[in-house]
């Protein structure tokens, strides 16, 4: 066997092995981490934004098909669910603070959820989008499994919806800082809030990743406008009669 | 910490399972997280304290597993990179929608719930 060959064969060796694509994943989210404490210069530079470009950049230019890079790397996706569960933990500690804000909290979400909905109906019509892509945008500020639900309730695709709430997810926590320091909003709870209403859990992450209190209002406003929104969007289709 | 990621995925099991049975749009890990906050709430209103042990191993796992969240979010992200040949000649148009549109909504939420937390504030 010449080097060429060996080294072909430890490729295709490692293709098929999980670890390859788990140290991938890891690797180019510190990467992204690293370059994100460094510059901080532009919102989009953020650890996952960076982590994903590289990845898909390994993937395009080896021409490897994500099923197989997703068949290593699930086993980090799977412990979305248990992160998920985990969020119960910090929210405990801070219910004190929560019911001091319930009325604004519950205020919150409705009126919000309602503008999230109306906002991306009025954009999408204002873009011109067809019927179809319109019904998969309208759910897209909640968690992708409630999303996809909702979506192939009121007659949209589930798998676009898929891709727009992950979108979502990922412009929610690159410009959401941004937006809030604009707006001069200074409480950690409220900014926490804002960020998990509109960008589920990428944008609760993100908080979280920043501060405990913006983390666990994020993770209540995310659970509680999944909810709201599952039931409005097809509440709101009705109505307009879209 | 072994004790925190039992209790962990035995509500998401709990969860997925009660998702399963009721056929709900709500994904199983987010009742998962529900009955977890009750339970919690429940055993510290009885007991006042969790136990030091399951206390300590469930702070320890979540700090673990929330500790690096976004990273969980980087295989998805990955397939919406190469799938999203999926909006063919909408790219933009549906870009702009989900920018204008979660911009628009964070700072609308936010400034909102600030003037609730203000006035109830003064309430008081």
């Amino acid at each position: 066997m010449t080097d060429e060959q060996r080294l072909y064969s430890i490729w295709v060796y490692l293709q098929a092995e999980p670890l390859f694509w788990l140290t991938l994943t890891i690797g180019a989210y510190l990467a992204g981490d690293f370059i994100y404490r460094r510059t901080r210069l532009f919102p989009l530079l953020n650890p996952v934004a960076i982590g994903i470009v590289i990845v898909s950049a390994v993937l395009l230019l080896f021409g490897i098909q994500y099923e197989r890079y997703f068949d290593g790397a699930k086993f980090i996706h799977f412990l979305l669910g248990p992160a998920t569960v985990s969020l119960a933990i910090p929210i405990y500690h801070k219910w004190d603070l929560i019911t001091a804000n319930a009325r604004a909290i519950l205020t919150t979400v409705l009126l919000g959820s309602v503008f999230a909905i109306l906002i991306t109906y009025a954009l999408a019509v204002a873009f011109s989008l067809d019927r179809d892509i319109v019904l998969s945008l309208l759910p897209r500020s909640v968690t992708a499994p409630i999303a996809m639900g909702v979506s192939e309730l009121i007659g949209g695709i589930p798998s676009l919806t898929a891709i727009i709430t992950i979108v979502t997810g990922i412009i929610g926590a690159a410009f959401g800082t941004f937006t809030l320091d604009l707006l001069r909003v200074r409480e950690m709870s409220a900014r926490g809030f804002a960020i998990g209403l509109a960008s589920h859990g990428i944008g609760t992450a993100r908080a979280m990743s920043r501060n405990q209190t913006a983390g666990v209002f994020a993770a209540v406003a995310m659970g509680l406008s999944g909810i709201v929104t599952a039931l409005l969007v097809p509440a709101v289709v009705f109505l307009l009669g879209i | 910490m072994l004790q925190g990621v039992f209790i962990i995925f035995l509500f998401q099991l709990i969860g997925e399972m009660v998702q399963k049975y009721f056929d709900l749009t709500i994904p199983g890990p987010v009742i998962g997280l529900v009955l977890l906050l009750l339970a919690l709430l429940l055993v510290d209103k009885r007991f006042r304290s969790l136990g030091d042990r399951f206390e300590k191993g469930l702070d320890t796992t979540s700090a673990t597993l929330l500790g690096h969240l976004p990273l969980l979010f980087v295989p998805i992200g990955v397939g919406v990179v190469m799938h999203i040949s999926a909006l063919e000649g909408h790219l933009l148009a549906v870009l702009g929608v989900i920018f204008i549109g979660t911009v628009s909504s964070i700072g609308v939420s936010a400034l909102l719930m600030q003037t609730l937390q203000l006035r109830g504030k003064r309430n008081d």
